[in-house]
């Protein structure tokens, strides 16, 4: 592993982020105004996995939720290949990036966030469902998932915001993978698991990779990022003030 | 109706009064009222009224609602309803569209739930024969006019034949919505779901269409419309018949019609078709299987019989039946 | 969510008097999403929704909707039985209080089956096995069928009468506050209800809630609106975690995490 150097020239780039900059303006703070980056650029590859890193409060959560979409970025480009042309996240049209999401663009975020009352079988099988696929094969896809990564089946049926912290994590996982997306947003997937599903997932990652599937991960788990991911980008790089790398 | 408008006609037309009709108006004629008060003697007491109680203005009011009405069958027209000297819910409506249509020439039939006898039959025709003083029958063909309550008579009627119903409340679709602003709407748009609502609540409840009277029917494919509350076994009658059918609300200010031969459709599901009913029983006076049966309590003990509620149809055919069995016995 | 805009509406303003009921809305709906209108109390957005669903004239703008044969047409200059005829067959509206979309004194069955009554069907049977179809879909007992909406519990006759509001297949429904007035585990049921049923059946929803929780659950994009403007409006995941307005930010800051 190393720093950024760059994506792997033998695989073809799926993200790429250019000249990326934030600030937050807190109107009802006397318009505060906090800058969060600027010029923050990366590639990511098909099959790699790149690590962000950086001390807390660096921006690597905005930074990743940049590219999700769910913050806006003032200034550059996300741009994600999607189907057979590009997508611009940081510039398209709501419909546009839902439908990256729904396709494309997956994301596991640290917090399970579900209308209460759905089983965790329809939670974990909807992204599937939503893409059209039938829904008991979406369902077969859901419990494959969810028995790889031990939650018991007497658990399927109910909601998941019942569940302990790591079983709503696992839950979260299953839910993100169950679609194979091109690219792959994970803020801290191994957080709060016990070693032997932490290996599971790890597992995970590693097979999305071989299956050409671009990472960009948070691991606060050195080990665990480590072994995952081919390169690290320092987010505190993009700080305001300074030049980015 | 030509006569009616020259009202100098009215009086010399009937039969009695010497009473000049120059005489019969002004003070002088109040006077008289007065004067005559508790006298038994009718004709002079109504020479004050204008033939059939209302005057020619209202009449020409009325029937041009009535003209309306007809040009657009089942709409309700609606008109300037007239106090009349009876209460609301006693015919009101009725009355001014049969004063609307009486000339002296007619012959007049009044029916209360098919009888001829009783008090607000009898009530009624008193008051045209006292304020038309048209010939008053209880002869079905014999009649011009008809005003009922609540049946149409068995007897066919004919083209020369004008039914007026009491109606009491024309709007069929006033319980379900109660907002006229919205009903009106409802039939200027024909949108009759909610019609069919009500129908659909009588077989969810009682497993068929228990409405019995004041069926809804739909007249001339456009207009649904209540065609008072004549028992639904009368509805057929409704369809395609040679008379004038009148309908007239005078409480709600509407008249509404169904000229003759028109197409009167009464409402109902594909698998529920409409049923008039049937008797199992015979009427208990005559022997007819084929007419709108009453019910008659005849003691304290339960017992009961039934019998047509069409007095003329009823004691005609026993009449018929008595003569005949008269003749027979002549004849042995 | 397909990408074909159904709904279309431009510049569209109301006024009552010198009183601004909204003005100058701007905004395209596809099929099958789901756009939620935000904003506190006299923001607008329920005198936007009465004009957007052709209760109230609007003062001004355009309104065009895609029909289900494909054509535009112009709301605006619809006749009334153009319009109503529309507002019970592709369009539907489900009320804050159930008591507004409701027959309170007619049977579960009949208030659903009135919709598919109102556009020709004739047969009791087909009627009948529909509507208690449709209970099912919306989870209220079948033993229910023939009772009233009085006899039922305010959750329940919030989900009867989304189920007459769907009972003839609307592409286009309008939703007022439909979760509004319920306890909080009932809310809940009805927003999973209200999802699914939404997607099952690809409906776009324009709804206007003023808690933010349920725009999130339910809506792919929102419009916040303050003194009959629209403020800012995007994704809704985005307007909710990083909102850009004055406004939008107060607003988002004044709830409880949602």
């Amino acid at each position: 592993m190393s720093m950024d150097q760059g994506p792997r020239n033998d695989r073809p780039p799926l993200i790429e982020v250019e000249g990326l900059g934030k600030t937050f303006t807190l109107y009802n703070q006397n318009d505060a105004v906090i800058p969060v980056m600027q010029n923050a650029s990366l590639r990511v590859a098909a099959g790699e996995a790149v690590a962000l890193t950086g001390e807390s409060g660096a921006g690597k959560s905005s930074l990743m939720r940049m590219l999700y979409g769910n913050y806006r970025a003032q200034t550059g480009s996300i741009r994600i290949r999607h189907r057979e042309h590009w997508g611009d996240v940081a510039s398209a049209e709501p419909h546009a990036i839902l439908d990256l999401r729904r396709e494309t663009l997956g994301y596991v975020s640290q917090f399970l966030r579900v209308i209460p009352r759905v089983s965790t079988l329809d939670v974990v099988s909807e992204p599937l469902v939503r893409l059209g696929v039938e829904p008991t094969a979406a369902q077969e896809k859901a419990r494959e998932l969810l028995t790889r990564l031990r939650i018991p089946q007497t658990l399927w049926p109910l909601s998941p915001l019942t569940f302990s912290g790591g079983e709503q994590q696992r839950v979260n996982i299953a839910r993100g993978f169950a679609h194979r997306f091109p690219c792959l947003l994970l803020d801290e997937p191994t957080a709060s698991l016990d070693k032997l599903n932490r290996e599971t997932v790890l597992d995970m990652i590693e097979e999305a990779k071989a299956d050409g599937v671009a990472v960009i991960g948070i691991f606060h788990d050195a080990e665990a990022r480590r072994r995952v991911c081919d390169r690290e980008i320092d987010v505190s790089s993009f700080a305001v003030g300074r030049t980015a790398a | 109706m030509s006569a009616v408008d020259d009202p100098t006609d009215l009086t010399l037309g009937s039969e009695g009064s010497d009473a000049s009709v120059a005489e019969a108006k002004g003070d002088e004629q109040i006077a008289d009222l007065s004067s005559d008060a508790g006298d038994d003697r009718i004709d002079e007491t109504i020479d004050g009224y204008n033939f059939a109680y209302l005057d020619e203005n209202t009449k020409r009011m009325i029937r041009r609602a009535i003209l309306k009405a007809v040009a657009i069958p089942g709409y309700q027209t609606p008109f300037a309803s007239r106090e009349m000297p009876m209460p609301y819910g006693w015919g009101t409506g009725g009355v001014q569209v049969t004063a609307a249509c009486l000339t002296p020439g007619d012959t007049l039939k009044v029916i209360d739930q098919g009888a001829d006898d009783t008090t607000n039959a009898v009530s009624i025709r008193q008051f045209f024969e006292k304020t038309a003083r048209v010939d008053t029958t209880t002869r079905t063909e014999d009649a011009t006019v008809i005003q009922t309550r609540h049946r149409i008579p068995e007897k066919a009627l004919t083209e020369d034949q004008i039914i007026v119903y009491q109606v009491p409340i024309p709007e069929p679709l006033r319980y379900l919505e109660p907002r006229e602003t919205e009903t009106r709407k409802m039939h200027a748009l024909e949108e009759y779901g909610l019609m069919h609502v009500k129908l659909y609540e009588d077989i969810s409840r009682h497993g068929h269409i228990a409405t019995t009277y004041a069926y809804p029917v739909m007249v001339e494919d456009r207009y649904v419309t209540d065609p008072s509350p004549i028992p639904k076994f009368d509805n057929p009658k409704l369809s395609n018949s040679p008379a004038l059918q009148l309908f007239g609300a005078g409480r709600e200010q509407r008249i509404y019609a169904i000229p003759p031969y028109t197409k009167v459709k009464s409402l109902d599901f594909e698998d529920y078709p409409f049923d008039p009913g049937q008797w199992p029983q015979a009427c208990a006076l005559c022997g007819a299987e084929d007419s709108y049966l009453d019910e008659i309590i005849t003691d304290d003990a339960g017992g009961r019989m039934f019998v047509c509620s069409d007095t003329d149809f009823c004691s005609r055919r026993r009449a018929e039946q008595d003569a005949a069995a008269t003749s027979e016995e002549g004849e042995q | 969510m397909s990408q074909e805009v159904i709904l279309r509406v431009e510049e569209l303003t109301k006024l009552y008097g010198a009183r601004v009921g909204c003005r100058n809305v701007s905004f395209e709906l596809c099929g099958a999403e789901v756009l939620a209108v935000v904003g506190e109390s006299g923001s607008g957005k329920s005198t936007l929704l009465n004009c957007l669903s052709g209760q109230l004239p609007p003062s001004g703008g355009s309104l065009s909707y895609r029909g289900a044969n494909g054509h535009w047409r112009d709301v605006l200059a619809l006749s009334e039985p153009e319009r109503r005829l529309l507002s019970r067959t592709e369009w539907a509206f489900v009320h804050q209080d159930p008591r507004d979309g409701l027959r309170m004194t007619v049977s579960a069955g009949g208030n659903v089956g009135e919709r598919m009554m109102a556009v020709g069907a004739r047969h009791y049977g087909t009627i009948r096995s529909t509507a208690a179809d449709w209970l099912r879909q919306v989870e209220i007992p079948q033993d229910r069928l023939d009772d009233r909406p009085t006899a039922f519990s305010g959750g329940m006759r919030q989900r009867l009468q989304i189920a007459r509001a769907l009972a003839t297949n609307p592409r286009l429904v309008f939703m007022d506050e439909p979760t509004g007035g319920l306890d909080v585990s009932v809310q809940a049921r009805l927003l999973d209800l209200i999802r699914t049923l939404v997607n099952q059946f690809e409906l776009s929803v324009i709804l206007v809630t003023h808690d933010l929780a349920v725009a999130r659950l339910l809506a792919h994009r929102m419009m916040v609106m303050k003194d009959g403007h629209v403020v800012e409006s995007g994704l809704t995941d985005q307007v909710l975690d990083d909102p850009q307005h004055p406004y939008s930010q107060l607003l988002v800051s004044s709830i409880l995490q949602t």
